[in-house]
């Protein structure tokens, strides 16, 4: 190989074109930065590695941010209120079915709870079951996804077969049998997100199924196993983060819904029991005196929509964040 | 580990490989019947046109066929046979004793990894080390295979590579773990002609590099002439011409092969040649052929040649031509009923010009 010394990127690049030595000339740019170059297709990459361009991209969306900034605001003023406000959200006052106030900003209901208090536990509190949720219900639609996707076969039609039956037998109706039966024996909080995490991780293991039988096809999976990686390697090394972007924001989606459902178990008595509060169960309580005491009706239905809304705000910035087609930018 | 004889000898052997494809519409025969070794540091070229089952042939020899495909016959390396080895068996050849390099650089590397993450990935697949260390050897096989600046590349990702540039990062990969052997699988179609020449170049430091033998599978035959010690010709399936690429590119001996000559620009000789085509196309592989499969292209095609499938003869043997004797002696073996005649003829006097305008070129 020739190099042609002493000339900049530019020249370079010219002379390459027209002799005949430059025909084996690596086009070396010395050191400076050689992503720079706009490639021949006028279009350049962003010279950023892929998590600083999806950052990148999240903060620069405005809805994404605003999501992320309430989320983030009713995540911390919860703790905070739950740690520092006079009033904890099991606490009985003597002041019954009080409107807002300066000591009661969200009033009392009808034996002196505050319901500030509440309103800020309960939003905790679907928080924590969300995310469990998401968790569960992600590493187990994954999880089966990414089998029934990269074995198929047998496998494949063994595991979605099991994935329909579950699809079929509606949601709720598992829902409150199992969490009758649940509630009944423990009133912890996990176990309840634990039931509707079985009950949601079919749609994840969908969307990853079909994201591996594409996947699998792919030349670099082939690649790898002529390298002679085991099964176990390719899936979880090499096809696994490039599904990420679909799991990741079907994550997001399976939070904003899992509280959707708790909210409704829980109107419905099913979800969380007294003394624990969560929105649901507020606004269930709130719902008899909406036209009395308004209050204690329209707070927690305000928060539940401020925060679901919040959460796909995130999960929407997050999907158009992700989106390979938005990787290029006019030079 | 004892060191292999690497001096001498076959390491690796395919017998009569056959590979059936069972599809919904019945049986595809890709692969008829291939016998073919490779020595150490040996360049054996595989050419032929699209659908002859160049690519299949690599592929089983790696069981890196889908579960449709029905595969006989014997591989063997080193004296061991793989072929019907199970996924936990061959993991531990692959990649470190065979490596393979795939044709589209565009595709066959992971889009979410950095370059040097997938070199050093495939560094660890095989053997104990910390991934600074598998890093730093990515960042010196990237500079082996003449990537520029390689310290600052290496934590660059795929798309931030030209094609030519990906297909030395593929040979990086192959080259990672020190094989003994390399497929390429027509490392060079996917690429711009004159990027060609660069990754040949790194191809063959890498064979320096790692004294490994290559098993180049290809349609370009400049490619082969340059790159190749002998050269098997692919038809329908089945080899119809193995020699030394001097016996195939100067005498050979089967009207396929000076065909396929005979179609190459030339640019190393003066006289000026129209380019010669083979008329009508490959056949279906769908049903095995009766007679030669390439009876009805051919310009010598008599009676014998639609009921009889000529075997691979010796070359030379019955006394009449150019390749006579020294033919023979260096294994140059042709599928042809007419095979010595073919020898020595004139491509001009066997296939058509593909263009009218000869007076002009002859004038």
């Amino acid at each position: 190989m020739t190099e042609i010394p002493g000339l900049s990127p530019g020249e370079e690049r010219l002379r390459i074109g027209t002799t005949e030595a430059g025909m084996h000339t690596i086009p070396s740019v010395g050191p400076a930065d050689p992503r720079s170059a706009p490639d021949s297709s006028g279009l350049a990459e962003e010279s950023r590695g892929q998590l600083a361009t999806v950052v990148w991209r999240f903060i620069h969306s405005p809805m994404a941010i605003t999501g992320l900034a309430i989320f983030a605001f009713l995540a911390i003023s919860s703790l905070l209120v739950g740690a520092f406000w006079h009033y904890s959200y099991t606490a009985i006052t003597n002041t019954l079915n009080a409107p807002p106030s300066w000591s009661h900003p969200m009033g009392t209901n009808a034996i002196g709870g505050d319901l500030f208090a509440q309103v800020m536990h309960g939003t905790l509190q679907d928080i924590e079951i969300a995310l469990t949720v998401a968790v569960v219900a992600t590493s187990l639609g994954t999880l089966i996804g990414a089998t029934a996707g990269f074995y198929r076969g047998k496998t494949d039609t063994l595991l979605m077969r099991f994935v329909d039956l579950i699809l079929v037998i509606p949601v709720l109706a598992i829902l409150i049998v199992l969490a009758n039966k649940v509630s009944k024996e423990s009133s912890d909080w996990f176990y309840l997100a634990l039931i509707i995490g079985l009950v949601s991780w079919t749609y994840v293991a969908r969307l990853v199924r079909a994201d591996f039988l594409s996947l699998r096809e792919r030349d670099f999976v082939e690649a790898s196993r002529a390298l002679g990686a085991t099964n176990r390697r390719i899936i979880v090394r090499h096809m696994l983060p490039n599904a990420f972007g679909p799991i990741i924001v079907n994550a997001t989606i399976t939070v904003a819904l899992s509280i959707v459902l708790e909210s409704t178990l829980s109107f419905l008595g099913l979800g969380i029991q007294p003394p624990n509060v969560s929105l649901g169960l507020l606004v269930d309580q709130g719902q008899d005196s909406a036209t009395t005491e308004w209050w204690l009706f329209v707070f927690p239905v305000i928060f539940l929509v401020i925060l679901i809304l919040s959460i796909f705000f995130i999960g929407d910035g997050l999907r158009e964040a992700l989106d390979p087609r938005k990787s290029r930018v006019r030079a | 580990m004892p060191e292999p004889d690497r001096s001498s000898g076959e390491i690796f052997s395919v017998e009569n490989l056959t590979v059936t494809f069972k599809t919904g519409t019945g049986d595809v025969y890709a692969v008829r019947g291939i016998d073919f070794s490779l020595a150490s540091h040996e360049v054996l070229g595989i050419v032929g046109e699209s659908g002859s089952g160049k690519s299949v042939t690599a592929m089983a020899t790696m069981g890196l066929l889908p579960r449709n495909a029905v595969i006989t016959g014997s591989v063997r390396y080193e004296g061991r046979s793989i072929l019907g080895l199970s996924e936990k068996e061959l993991a531990p050849i692959r990649g470190a004793q065979i490596a393979m390099i795939f044709q589209d650089p565009m595709t066959s590397l992971n889009p979410v990894y950095t370059v040097g993450w997938q070199i050093a990935e495939a560094i660890r697949a095989h053997q104990d080390v910390s991934k600074e260390e598998a890093t730093k050897k990515a960042v010196a096989l990237l500079q082996t295979v003449g990537i520029p600046n390689a310290e600052a590349r290496v934590s660059d990702y795929p798309h931030e590579f030209s094609g030519g540039m990906r297909q030395r990062v593929v040979i990086a990969i192959a080259m990672a773990n020190d094989p003994t052997i390399i497929l390429a699988d027509e490392p060079t179609t996917a690429l711009d002609v004159t990027v060609q020449a660069q990754v040949l170049s790194s191809l063959r430091t890498a064979l320096e590099q790692t004294g490994a033998a290559l098993l180049l599978i290809t349609h370009d035959l400049g490619v082969i002439a340059g790159f190749a010690d002998r050269v098997l010709v692919m038809y329908a399936g089945r080899p119809v011409e193995v020699g030394t690429a001097e016996d195939v590119f100067y005498r050979p001996a089967m009207p396929y092969t000076h065909g396929l000559l005979g179609s190459l620009p030339r640019l190393d000789s003066d006289e000026r040649q129209p380019l010669r085509q083979i008329p009508g196309a490959p056949p279906s592989m769908t049903a095995e052929p009766v007679g030669c499969p390439f009876a009805p292209r051919c310009p010598l095609r008599a009676d014998i040649c639609e009921t009889e499938e000529p075997p691979l003869r010796p070359v030379g043997l019955s006394g009449n031509g150019a390749g006579e004797a020294v033919g023979a002696a260096s294994g140059h073996v042709a599928a042809c009923h007419f095979a010595d005649q073919v020898v020595g003829m004139p491509v001009a006097s066997m296939f058509p010009a593909t263009s009218v305008d000869q007076e002009e070129v002859a004038s």
